[in-house]
């Protein structure tokens, strides 16, 4: 991470950052910059250098936001025409906690509209374009934080994971991703999509750097009732991995007990049990995403861990599972835009009613419409038990799943998706097989438990490749300290 | 599970969408398309299964029932209305 000292100013930074993200400019990463803004912040950051005062932790390091995190005065839009000329009073718990540490806000990134997608295709404003090959697709939802990272831009950004949103792009275009468990980086301030899986993370080049960022962002909130206390930073001796005298069966009473403490789950020491999934592992899956799984193996073997299979029946139907849970809640908490309070109003309603009706048919993307749909039709009567009731049963299986699998391993290691970066155009009009694209990375979702996107070299045709590594509740930082043990090939 | 022309508009009228001819059309083939893939759970066996709704795993955060002062005050939200008069917001007419 690039930091603003004696020797590198953070207006230099800040420069370097607003002058890349204009070269790259045809890659639509950006949906807003705050030039001036970010040119002042870092003035008073060099101001203060010289002067010998304290600067944060991040003095002077640029970053992004995605486009569904507020920040007060932006027009925050989640990249959706119905928020369109929404300017926000307040300011993102997590942007805001960054801020407090001298990092500094460069811009909005790009996105598909209110987080729905795999690809940053539903963006109003297009897609945006891959890090590595710019016919492909950057990966969704959080498309253009992972490209702004990816193409050095900036030294981390934000995004949010319901289902994969932060993962599948970070492994699109070869760079860190993480989704922390559920509750550990306050919601607060982030356009809601699914609330029961909405995840708040970050996209970094290094685990190093995923680490800072998350012990500045991570902790209790008072404007999220469902932030946990502050477990990330509990623990200063950073060197540890999932203590395996506590299995994730006595996670519910431990965390029923710790509700006031903040304990971390670390400690032990390695040899490691890396579990790797046998339902995983077929043709659905891109060969050369199973090799580089295979290699990652090998590494881990001969580094002394030990390899160990999985048997997780219930994870095949995850993704069945998630797509009745995940629009059922974005059902919900996207009837709010309804042209009154904020964002876009149709001009051309005759009375309220119509109003209603025109702003959410000009206002919503094709997806949204679909996910709003589907939502309301597995909770309409007559079809609840069939589809929600089912898939809430379903989750409560891969939850379970996850918890003897954390009996048997310390970490899972699998691919992130299917695939690599597929072309522009390529799965836009065919939501099943874009909802595919987040077969492997919804069970984390469905069950909070956290994923760690990694980099796993490159196809033959030079794109990237990712694995992920999820552990137990509470494991975030474990997982990241993995990371930096095995980004040394 | 067959989902006809009907059915797209009772979901369009509940999620209040104003819906065309060739958007209904479109709709009717995607969300048969999503919920035959959804209906694959048909195949799991979940007799005896207790439903899960969430995963935060604590119950009661509690807060004093004190009012606190707002981030946002009544004048920076109102600002983000389309039209507002005597500190309420303006819509069009009902009926």
């Amino acid at each position: 991470m690039r930091i603003a000292n004696k020797t590198v100013t953070a207006t230099r930074l800040v420069k370097d950052a607003l002058a890349k993200a204009k070269h790259f400019e045809d890659y639509n990463i950006f949906t807003a910059l705050y030039e001036e803004r970010a040119l002042k912040k870092a003035a008073e950051i060099d101001e203060k250098i010289k002067n010998g005062e304290s600067v944060g932790k991040l003095a002077g390091a640029p970053f992004a936001a995605k486009d569904n995190f507020l920040t007060a005065g932006d027009e925050t839009t989640a990249s959706a025409h119905i928020l369109s000329g929404f300017v926000s009073p307040i300011t993102a718990t997590s942007v805001a906690k960054l801020e407090a540490e001298g990092a500094i806000l460069i811009g909005h990134t790009n996105c598909d509209a209110f987080a729905h997608g795999s690809s940053t295709e539903n963006s109003y404003y297009g897609p945006t374009l891959n890090a590595h090959d710019k016919t492909r697709v950057a990966g969704g939802s959080s498309g253009g934080s992972a490209v702004a990272v990816a193409l050095d831009i900036v030294e981390f950004a934000t995004g949010s994971d319901t289902g994969g949103s932060i993962r599948q792009p970070a492994s699109f275009n070869g760079i860190y991703g993480l989704k922390p468990t559920y509750g550990c980086v306050s919601r607060y301030g982030v356009v809601a999509m699914a609330s029961s899986t909405d995840c708040i993370g970050f996209f970094t080049r290094t685990p190093e750097d995923m680490d800072l960022v998350m012990s500045i962002a991570s902790g209790k909130d008072e404007k999220d009732m469902t932030s946990l206390p502050d477990y990330y930073n509990a623990d200063d001796t950073r060197g540890g991995v999932v203590d395996t005298a506590c299995p994730s069966d006595t996670l519910q009473a431990a965390l029923a007990k710790s509700s006031c403490s903040a304990e971390p789950i670390v400690s032990a020491t390695p040899p490691l049990r890396i579990g790797i999934i046998k339902d995983f592992d077929n043709d659905v899956v891109d060969a050369e995403i199973r090799g580089a799984l295979k290699k990652k193996c090998e590494l881990l073997k001969s580094k002394g861990h030990e390899i160990v299979e999985l048997e997780m029946p219930s994870l095949k139907y995850a993704l069945a599972a998630y797509y009745i849970i995940q629009p059922a809640e974005v059902a919900s908490n996207l009837s709010r835009h309804d042209g009154i309070r904020y964002g876009f109003r149709s001009e051309k309603s005759k009375n309220l009613d119509d109003l209603y009706g025109n702003t959410r048919s000009e206002g919503f993307m094709p997806e949204n419409k679909r996910r709003i749909m589907i939502g309301n039709f597995v909770l309409s009567s007559g079809f609840y038990d069939a589809y929600f009731l089912k898939a809430a049963k379903t989750r409560t299986l891969i939850v379970k799943e996850y918890e003897e699998a954390f009996k048997k391993c310390d970490f899972i290691l699998t691919p992130v998706s299917p695939n690599p970066a597929f072309k522009l155009g390529e799965k836009v009009n065919d939501p099943v097989a874009m909802y595919l694209e987040d077969l492997m990375s919804v069970p984390a979702n469905l069950a909070g438990v956290p994923g760690l996107a990694i980099p796993a070299g490159e196809t033959a045709n030079g794109l990237s490749l990712g694995l992920q590594l999820v552990g137990p509740r509470r494991s975030d930082r474990a997982l990241i300290e993995f990371a930096k043990e095995l980004q040394d090939e | 599970m067959e989902i006809n022309r009907e059915d797209i508009m009772h979901l369009g009228d509940l999620s209040d969408f104003d819906l065309s001819g060739n958007e209904a059309e479109r709709l009717k083939e995607d969300l048969t398309g999503i919920i035959k893939y959804i209906s694959q759970l048909d195949e799991l066996d979940t007799e005896g299964v207790e439903p899960t709704y969430q995963v935060f795993e604590m119950e009661n955060v509690w807060r004093d029932d004190e009012i606190k002062p707002q981030e946002a005050s009544r004048e920076q939200l109102l600002a983000l209305t389309e039209e507002e008069k005597d500190n309420q917001i303006k819509v069009p007419r009902i009926l």
